[in-house]
């Protein structure tokens, strides 16, 4: 990844012994990991391996059948909600909102004040500036895919989490990506799970699901 | 500390009022319910009773079925959109309760009063002679329908079969509260006091709080998996 510099933020992500049971058929278990700032995991495995459980236990959208995720070391606590950017196939917006009022709502269920160009801004740097008063249902996938990103960094999440991260994007969309990885990294954590062929060595950890789970 | 809790809440129920107001996902459905089953009571009885029983009965089961087939748009939409994942991201369970609770105690108010003046208007026997009692019963009768409405909305909205199953579960729960309502109703009709009806006034507020409570409690299980 390419390296950008900027200042470290205070955040450290664990999970300790996790294991997820749907309908008495085990996801994975004892999954065990450490992030601090400037790390990054990578999670691997075949369809169904439980790539996106695991996501969704980490960001606390699933109850983990035993085991904790701990932020700053405090189980998953209320600071979560602002601590997380996560991009999934699984994440749907309101379609029957435009992007801005999408991103204005995200910001006041979070209680969070925004200046309205900075919704602008990251439409602009998502590359939705144009469309940023559409109604997202008339969006391609791609165009949605976009709109997740804005929406997943407009609070600028200490903790990234991103799923299957170049679905649908096209080659501008894969640099944004890119250049996106690279700057969560510089300041944060970084966690992808994806079925593409990735450069392991690329990652500080990484996690095989197939081999774990 | 209230505002970080329901400043949240209040976003949630700006969103779902807006996303209403757009979509008319549970209006249109609760609009044409009221006007059907009002219809086909007027061509069947039309002006034939003036029982009050069985004037505040019908009223009751009007607004009972009528809820059934639009209070729980407001979790199964968020669930056949796939939405129910951004919620999850942005707020507390808690915080999602309480706003689509909200939601729901705006539409019962505003379903009951159409259903009310539609009611009022078509049949002629139905005349209430206590307004105030009148007034507090369908308060309190919106209340605890929405209370429980939205508590089963998040059940059956994590369920394969929906639509059937909501009256089924719904209607266990609201029995005790029907049966009061429809009491109080009945006796604005024939002309009581609000101070014949105080132990009905505290089982509807206690209702309201016990369910309330209990589904702050239960809410978190259902909503995260």
């Amino acid at each position: 990844m390419e390296m950008i510099q900027e200042p470290l933020l205070d955040i450290r992500l664990s999970g300790t012994g996790l294991s997820k049971v749907f309908n008495r058929r085990s996801i994975f278990r004892d999954i065990t990991f450490q992030l601090s700032a400037g790390q990054t995991l990578l999670i691997t495995g075949s369809n169904g391996a439980g790539k996106s459980t695991l996501l969704k236990v980490i960001a606390g959208i699933l109850t983990p059948s035993s085991g904790t995720v701990s932020i700053m070391d405090a189980d998953i606590p209320q600071t979560v909600y602002r601590a997380i950017g996560f991009v999934s196939p699984y994440l749907n917006l309101y379609d029957e909102f435009s992007p801005r009022e999408n991103l204005f709502f995200a910001m006041s269920a979070r209680s969070r004040q925004v200046a309205p160009d900075a919704v602008d801004r990251i439409l602009d740097r998502v590359g939705l500036g144009r469309f940023k008063d559409v109604p997202s249902r008339v969006f391609s996938s791609g165009m949605k895919q976009r709109l997740k990103y804005a929406f997943s960094l407009i609070h600028e999440p200490p903790i990234l989490l991103l799923d299957e991260p170049t679905s649908n994007l096209d080659e501008e969309g894969k640099g944004f990506v890119r250049d996106l990885m690279a700057r969560q990294v510089a300041k944060g954590i970084l966690i992808v799970a994806t079925n593409e062929q990735t450069d392991v060595s690329r990652y500080d950890h990484s996690i095989n699901l197939d081999r774990e789970g | 500390m209230i505002g970080t809790f329901l400043n949240p809440v209040l976003a949630v129920l700006r969103k779902d009022l807006q996303s209403e107001l757009r979509t008319r996902y549970a209006m249109s459905a609760l609009i044409m319910f009221i006007v059907s089953t009002i219809s086909i009571i007027v061509f069947a009885i039309g002006g034939g009773t003036s029982r009050s029983d069985v004037l505040a009965g019908m009223l009751w089961v009007v607004i009972f079925f009528s809820s059934m087939s639009g209070l729980s748009r407001t979790f199964v939409s968020e669930e056949e959109r796939g939405t129910a994942m951004t919620l999850q991201l942005l707020v507390p369970p808690s915080v999602v309760l309480f706003g689509k609770l909200l939601f729901n105690v705006l539409l019962v108010i505003g379903m009951n009063i159409l259903a009310v003046a539609l009611y009022s208007f078509l049949m002629t026997g139905f005349t209430v002679t206590s307004p105030g009692l009148f007034s507090l019963t369908l308060i309190l009768g919106s209340g605890g329908l929405a209370a429980s409405s939205t508590i089963i909305a998040a059940i059956i909205a994590k369920a394969n079969t929906k639509g059937p199953l909501f009256p089924v579960l719904a209607l266990p729960i609201l029995l005790p509260l029907l049966v009061v309502v429809i009491n109080m109703t009945r006796l604005s009709m024939e002309g009581g006091d609000i101070s014949e009806s105080v132990g009905e006034f505290q089982f509807l507020i206690a209702y309201i709080i016990v369910i309330i409570t209990a589904s702050n409690l239960l809410f978190e299980y259902i909503w995260r998996d």
